[in-house]
């Protein structure tokens, strides 16, 4: 039923190196859209999805499959050039992105009818309390799969996530993991500076949470966090993923002013061509 | 023909009696509570089934995530606080959460309007028919007493498709509906003809508009009376006949009269077929504590302030 998972590291860099090219691309065809973050997670969702979660590109409805939700819906890019890379749908329909009657939304949009798109959302904070819900559906229901819930470093400042985190820990769902995407930027600068989130594992240990913290960028760090993350019993698991917002180009790199900005398409010839 | 009152109880009792009923029917249904279970009607459910019943404290915004993420695996979540809370506090989870994708929630509002009484203007819910009836996909429903309050709670689960918002109040207030009457979500009843104008009510303001009919009668005025149970989608062919047959509208809810019932009824008729009308509502003030029948007299919602506004409308020959 499920894709081939992959370990061989080498493989995974040329996935995320190829999952980045067809956001830069996709992003120059809209000509608006969130770079820098998008750019950050590649790592994070060429793991996810290559080597970590069942699915079924062939079957995206499979009632086993694991569930990614993407609370940050601004970073639609990386997760639409995932799927397409996975074989949800063909590359070519992501040079589509944020156009009229587009599947791809500029947040992803369920009702649009792409393939593999589990949650409509972009309204930051809300992200963690779906997964909430999915995962205490699957206790209920004695199912093995696995909710993944993709969150930003700026998002957590929004006090519906803690309202979640509450939850999650009471209800022991052991089954469901957080990804923070710590690139330690948002749109007004330094998460430091807009609002102070540190001690952030503190924070989520002291809300019943098991703490992971790795290079998110680091294919190898990331694939023995979500096998540490496996092992986790009655505590639901957040990977803190040390992210570079803009990684693997290195011209806007850790540069807060590409968070909400699109390479022109001149920007993503070089950008593509630079490319680690 | 008037209906009598078989005794009065809170709508909210019915909804209870509703959610437990549709639980049984219904093994995907999961009621989540917000800290005031009892106080809302759902602790009925909770001890009969409490393997589905999450208590998920005082935190309204989750509570309404928590139930998309039940919605998407299959379940049929139920949630239910104070209007105020479940309307506003996490109207932004409903609107992207749960409208946005489309999922088969129900949302009970408990406490609507200003007859929740001595607690005051924070818990008097008037402005939630106004928020949730802006959201596309949402079921807008307002029964008018506890039986069937029941019926429409069934219904929410049985019946509709997306998500669901269900108002009712905490005061015991006259059970009258007769069960055998055909009720269909969107679809007004009409409880009483007339000729000379239409009261057209939503609540447990139906029953005060029915006694206020009584006297428009003793004034030899006919008029007619109908329970709009369901606010959206909004029947707007018993609109439209009662504006053409009757030429004037009063409507009357337990809400702010700016946005609400009213105003979604004068959409329908200023579009349609426009005729005089009367929005009877609070009119853009907070409540205040006090006794329930003391606020309804007050803030004009009781039979009394019906029946003037009909007849003032009714002596309007402009």
């Amino acid at each position: 039923m499920e894709v081939n998972k992959i370990q061989d590291v080498e493989e995974l860099r040329k996935i995320s190196s190829n999952i980045r090219r067809n956001i830069l691309r996709s992003l120059a065809a809209s000509g608006s859209g969130h770079t820098g973050g998008s750019l950050g997670l590649a790592d994070v969702f060429t793991c996810l999805y290559f080597s970590v979660m069942n699915h079924n590109p062939q079957n995206p409805q499979w009632e086993d499959r694991d569930r990614l939700i993407l609370s940050i819906g601004h970073v639609a890019p990386v997760l639409y050039s995932t799927l397409a890379q996975a074989g949800y749908f063909p590359e070519g329909e992501l040079l589509t992105l944020r156009k009229l009657g587009s599947r791809l939304q500029g947040h992803p949009g369920r009702d649009h009818g792409l393939p593999g798109i589990e949650l409509s959302a972009g309204s930051l904070g809300q992200g963690l309390s779906v997964a909430t819900g999915m995962a205490l559906a699957a206790k209920y229901d004695k199912k093995n799969h696995r909710i993944f819930c993709v969150m930003g470093d700026g998002e957590l400042q929004e006090g519906s996530v803690w309202e979640a985190a509450m939850s999650a820990s009471h209800y022991r769902l052991d089954n469901l993991c957080v990804i923070v995407d710590r690139n330690k930027l948002q749109i007004d600068g330094s998460t430091s500076d807009v609002m102070e989130i540190e001690p952030l594992a503190d924070k989520w240990q002291s809300f019943g949470w098991k703490v992971i913290a790795c290079n998110g960028n680091d294919h190898e760090e990331l694939l023995s966090s979500f096998s540490e993350n496996k092992k986790s019993s009655g505590r639901p698991v957040v990977i803190i993923a040390n992210t570079l917002m803009g990684k693997g180009v290195k011209a806007i790199e850790d540069n807060y002013r590409w968070h909400g900005k699109a390479p022109s398409k001149e920007e993503a010839e070089q950008f593509i061509a630079a490319l680690e | 023909m008037y209906f009598e009152n078989r005794g009065n109880r809170a709508t909210k009792a019915g909804f209870g009696q509703g959610i437990l009923e549709a639980g049984k029917l219904h093994p995907e249904l999961m009621v989540l509570g917000a800290d005031i279970t009892a106080s809302v009607g759902l602790d009925l459910f909770a001890r009969e089934f409490p393997d589905r019943f999450f208590s998920l404290g005082i935190a309204e915004q989750n509570c309404a995530g928590v139930a998309a993420g039940l919605a998407l695996s299959g379940k049929i979540p139920i949630f239910s606080t104070y209007c105020v809370f479940a309307a506003l506090r996490s109207a932004d989870q409903i609107r992207v959460s749960l409208c946005y994708n489309n999922l088969h929630v129900i949302i009970g509002g408990a406490h609507a309007g200003l007859s929740v009484g001595p607690d005051g203007a924070t818990h008097q819910a008037l402005e939630d028919i106004a928020i949730m009836r802006a959201l596309p996909k949402m079921t807008v429903l307002s029964p008018c007493d506890a039986t069937q309050a029941t019926l429409l709670t069934k219904m929410a689960v049985k019946d509709c498709k997306g998500p669901v918002y269900i108002r009712f109040g905490r005061e015991a207030v006259p059970d009258f509906i007769p069960e055998n009457i055909e009720t269909t979500v969107g679809k007004g009843q009409l409880i009483k003809d007339g000729k000379d104008i239409s009261i057209i009510a939503t609540g447990h303001m139906v029953w005060e508009a029915l006694q206020a009919a009584k006297m428009l009668e003793m004034k030899g005025v006919k008029p007619r009376v109908i329970n709009m149970h369901t606010i959206k989608p909004l029947d707007k062919e018993i609109i439209i006949h009662a504006a053409r047959e009757t030429k004037k509208i009063v409507t009357v809810e337990e809400h702010q009269a700016f946005g609400g019932f009213g105003s979604a009824v004068a959409e329908v008729v200023a579009q349609h077929c426009p005729v005089k009308m009367k929005i009877i509502g609070v009119q853009d003030t907070f409540g205040e504590s006090g006794q329930p029948d003391e606020l309804m007299e007050k803030y004009g919602l009781n039979a009394e302030s019906i029946f003037k506004e009909a007849m003032l409308l009714m002596n309007d020959s402009q």
